[in-house]
């Protein structure tokens, strides 16, 4: 119902306009149409005016309304550089669009068609070429050393300490992988992996590095404030990407070709829950790649928390091997004793 | 040399005319469908472009509707879109097919074949003093490829599976496996087929402009004395030319994933339950591939804007362009750059960091031609004396516009920005304002300028008036406040951002958004109909030259036949900027130096 409102409003108006729209072309014809050309010019003449005017409140306006809405400080140490970039940006971009602006819709309004003025002979001056090519050039420079020298930091090596996590997307969820003791991510080969048999990431048991690995799906990503962490990233079946807004990173999580970001979160889930003054705040990944149908909706979520929140919660994580081949576990194999370790785990 | 040989030919042809004179009618078939006229196949082009962006912004409306209203149902949908939008509700699939076939018809159908397809058709062999391009048939092949291409795109989207729904950019492995989703079944073949044909559609017709160009100048008209539409429509040729072969061989070879089981783009998939045999491709190879016709094929669609809105500036300001030579070198040095570029689409892909800065260097080199020729445009209107028609709106617009999302690329030229930016909707306001609306004003104010010419009738001016104001204020309200949803992070390509913590602060603005963008297309259908209407019922043109322009068109009948030119082609004495010089409103190409004029620009006698 509301929908044919809509659509016989709109054509309602439309003939209006549409009517009015030839008539005003009939008094044209009878009133001269110089006549009415000249007048019609000075009404585009002055909206020209009113739109830079309103235009320039207007974009007062809209950054009132939604600035506050744009995330805040970011989390992490590259978060930092990139907002600083955006500013150094913003400040410059700012000063170029309101001086073009304002002359271009000041110059059509000062110098509408009058009967009074010629236009002025002005074919070509090269020193002003020369000015607007230099002074770009060197705004860019500016530009461009900064954004280096940042792109440079970030995407250096990472730190020898960095703590290493492999984030895995597929459609449409992610999965993760901590090294356990040994530091170091078992090998994987994309033909192993069998859901049924608990090896959704196709993680190689002969690869000794792999008993360790712990792997985690469909529960928060843990990491440790203030430790610089290293993504290893990749993709099962398209091309996904791990956009972490609140640390402003991204990367793209490519099939057959591991990716890696680094970063250090500054900042913990409960401080950030302070500081937003938002309860239910969680750190998010967004798949940042058009992946399919369910894209919208792959969703991961981090938790970052102190080295001793961290460890116990590692600790409480069973490494996949022992998911994967239950007869090397040696908390499956008593079965008797099961009893006995509940019991342990209670009165811990 | 050149320029004289084309002459002899061109007399020759002439006098074939004439010769032919009593038995050269032409029948409905050969005059309108398979024309070989340039003109019949610019509006060819034209009237297809049209249909084709009614319909690509019909989809914008509907996926706008999902986003500003993803709670609500629309049974109407379901009405004419049975499964697609099951209970009123944009299934995903379908949205995802509506974004790729809006942003696939826009860019290729619209903005490439409906733009530079129409005018460098119409007006290259008028403004350079033609009678028609240098292969009529091939110009007229061209277009029936891009109409071979347009029944393909148009047919898969009645197909059970749907049409393409991986985004314009078509990515694989997502476009290339059936499983991964519905969207890469038959659809994604169909699209691929379709864009081959398209690109031998562009490739026929940028050849086929490159060539007259160079060799069908009427005597006396130097490459230097080319209307700046004219080096617009050149340029466009060159670039697509030599880029759009490249996606041709990109699409093949993902045709050849799809169908015949090689592993160009494909390694290590394992998908829906399945291990896939594929090995040793590389996914990012396709995106070199596409990127690399994908950038200059921004600039094959905001060039012919730039070069007409060159014309439209000066012809209504009565002033010369200002900086002819700057403005040449400027496209110039866009047109290398573009093609060096490319990888700045792939910042956040993996790219080696060292290469992605040089990619950042090449990237913000570009600003610089681009503010040069923004710094043109407003000297040529400074001290003019503008007369506000409804092209010269529609060009002022489109440099306000171009300024507004070119400053935005220098954002995400540094690829340190793009970190953050990549993928989020700050990407999407910067293209549509750059070169979505921008290249659209262009296209208006082309369409408004040289209407007179394609039809002999002027379109209904208030109409135009708000045609332009609404179109205006629209599109700023639409895309300016999307940066902020960008800057927040907020990713593109998602249908309903309720279930995210970080996201969901803007619902009241993308329904804003979505109302204007309503609106605004209303206004476009307002325009369609004022184009057809005028066709037929336009107020009559009864001056030769409407707009007091210098160029070659205007020196035609109001009416011109195939041939253009009844008689002889006129010769050229002069650029065709002398406006307002030594007092005189304007001076057209046509008309000798006189001895006693000043010389000022040194395409004239001789330098000052
Ligand atoms: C100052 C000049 C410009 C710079 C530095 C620039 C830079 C960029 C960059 C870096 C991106 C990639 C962003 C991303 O995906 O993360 C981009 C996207 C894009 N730009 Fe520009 N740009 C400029 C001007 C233009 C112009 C003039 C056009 C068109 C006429 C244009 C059209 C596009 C399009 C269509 C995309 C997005 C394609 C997609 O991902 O779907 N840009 N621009
Ligand atoms: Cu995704
Ligand atoms: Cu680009």
């Amino acid at each position: 119902m509301q929908t044919f409102f809509i659509i016989a409003i709109l054509v309602l108006g439309f003939l209006i306009t549409f009517q009015i729209a030839k008539a005003s072309e009939y008094v044209a014809v009878l009133r001269g149409e110089e006549q009415t050309r000249k007048q019609s010019n000075k009404i585009n003449a002055f909206l020209m005016l009113l739109f830079l005017i309103v235009g320039l409140i207007g974009v007062y306006y809209c950054n009132e309304k939604l600035n506050g809405k744009i995330l805040g400080e970011p989390a992490s140490d590259h978060g930092v550089l990139i907002d600083n970039m955006i500013k150094i940006t913003l400040v410059i971009t700012l000063v170029v669009f309101f001086i073009t602006q304002i002359l271009l819709f000041w110059f059509a309004f000062r110098y509408q068609e009058s009967d009074k003025r010629k236009a002025y002979y002005y074919p070509h001056n090269n020193n002003l070429e020369i000015i607007w090519t230099t002074i770009p050039a060197l705004a860019l420079s500016v530009l461009i050393g900064f954004g280096l020298y940042y792109w440079f930091k970030i995407t250096g090596p990472a730190p020898k300490d960095a703590m290493v996590v492999e984030v895995v997307g597929s459609q449409f969820k992610w999965e993760y992988r901590y090294p356990g003791k040994d530091g170091i991510l078992g090998k994987k080969y994309f033909k192993y992996i069998d859901e049924t048999r608990n090896n959704p990431l196709g993680q190689i048991w002969e690869d000794s590095a792999n008993h360790d690995d712990i792997y985690i799906t469909g529960e928060d990503l843990y990491l440790v404030v203030n430790k610089p962490v290293k993504m290893i990233i990749n993709a099962k079946d398209v091309v996904h990407d791990v956009g972490l807004v609140h640390f402003r990173m991204k990367m793209d999580a490519v099939p057959g070709m591991p990716t890696t970001m680094w970063f250090t979160p500054t900042k913990t889930t409960k401080q950030m829950r302070e500081e937003t003054g938002n309860a239910n705040f969680v750190y998010e990944i967004s798949c940042d790649q058009m992946c399919g149908r369910g894209h919208t909706s792959m969703r991961g979520t981090i938790q970052v928390v102190t080295q001793e929140e961290f460890d116990a919660w590692l600790a409480s994580k069973k490494p996949q091997y022992l998911r994967a081949n239950p007869d090397k576990d040696p908390s499956v194999k008593k079965d008797s004793s099961n009893v006995k370790d509940i019991a342990a785990v209670m009165t811990n | 040399m050149n320029t004289v040989h084309a002459e002899t030919m061109s007399v020759a042809h002439d006098v074939h005319d004439h010769s032919r004179h009593g038995h050269h009618k032409e029948s409905f078939l050969t005059k309108y469908i398979f024309s070989q006229d340039h003109k019949t196949i610019g509006k060819q082009f034209l009237i297809t472009g049209m249909i084709w962006a009614i319909i690509g912004g019909l989809f914008s409306v509907l996926f706008r509707l999902q986003l500003g209203y993803p709670d609500e149902t629309f049974p109407i949908l379901e009405t004419f879109f049975g499964k697609w939008a099951k209970g009123g509700r944009i299934q995903p699939e379908f949205y995802y097919a509506l974004i790729t076939i809006h942003g696939t018809v826009l860019v290729f159908f619209v903005l490439t074949a409906g733009l530079s397809g129409t005018f460098a058709n119409i007006l290259i062999p008028l403004q350079i003093g033609a009678r028609d391009m240098a292969s009529p048939f091939l110009n007229m092949l061209s277009y029936w490829f891009f109409f071979l291409a347009s029944v393909v795109m148009l047919s898969s989207i009645f197909i059970s599976t749907g049409p393409a729904a991986t985004g314009w950019t078509m990515y694989p492995p997502l476009s290339a496996l059936p499983l991964a989703s519905e969207g890469s079944k038959l659809g994604a073949d169909l699209w691929l087929i379709s864009m081959a044909l398209f690109i031998v559609s562009s490739l026929l017709g940028g050849l086929n402009y490159i060539t007259t160009v160079l060799n069908m100048r009427t005597k006396g008209m130097s490459m230097t004395r080319l209307p700046l539409t004219v080096w617009a429509m050149f340029f466009t040729a060159v670039l697509g030319v030599l880029s759009f072969p490249v996606l041709l061989s990109g699409a093949i070879l993902l045709l050849f994933d799809r169908n015949l089981g090689t592993s160009f783009y494909l390694d290590q998939i394992y998908i829906n339950g399945v291990v896939l045999p594929n090995e040793g491709g590389s996914a990012i190879l396709y995106q070199h591939l596409f990127w690399f016709l994908g950038h200059p094929e921004v600039y094959i669609i905001l060039l012919p804007a730039m070069g007409m809105v060159s014309e439209i500036l000066s012809v209504n300001s009565r002033k010369p362009i200002f900086g002819y030579t700057a403005m040449l070198g400027s496209m110039f040095a866009i047109c290398v750059l573009a093609f060096l570029v490319w990888a700045h689409h792939m910042f956040v892909t993996g790219l080696n960091p060292f290469l992605g800065a040089i990619f950042v260097l090449l990237t913000l080199l570009i600003a610089i031609p681009s503010a040069v020729k923004v710094f043109n445009w407003l000297t040529t209107i400074w001290r003019g004396n503008i007369r506000f028609t409804p092209a010269m709106l529609f060009a002022i617009g489109f440099v306000s516009l171009f300024i507004s999302g070119g400053l935005t690329g220098i954002f995400l030229g540094n690829s340190t920005i793009d970190i953050h930016l990549h993928d989020t909707m700050f990407v999407v306001a910067h293209f549509h304002i750059v070169m979505g609306v921008a290249s659209m004003f262009g296209m208006f104010a082309g369409i408004y300028h040289w209407f007179p010419k394609m039809y002999g009738r002027y379109m209904n001016t208030t109409l135009a008036y708000i045609h332009f104001w609404v179109t205006l204020v629209g599109a700023y309200l639409i895309f300016w406040p999307m940066h902020y949803q960008g800057l927040a992070g907020m990713p593109r390509r998602y249908l309903d951002k309720s279930g995210w913590v970080s996201f969901s602060q803007f619902g009241e603005l993308d329904k804003m958004i979505t109302v204007v963008s309503i609106v605004v297309f209303a206004v476009q259908l307002m325009f369609v109909f004022n184009f057809f209407y005028s066709i037929f019922k336009g107020r009559k043109v009864t001056n030769p030259n409407p707009w007091g322009a210098n160029t070659l068109e205007w020196t035609t009948p109001i009416n011109p036949g195939h041939g253009n030119w009844p008689g002889e082609i006129p010769e050229v004495h002069r650029w065709p900027y002398d406006y307002g010089k030594d007092g005189r409103d304007f001076i057209p190409q046509t008309e000798p130096i006189s001895p006693k004029e000043s010389v000022t620009h040194k395409t004239e006698v001789k330098p000052a």
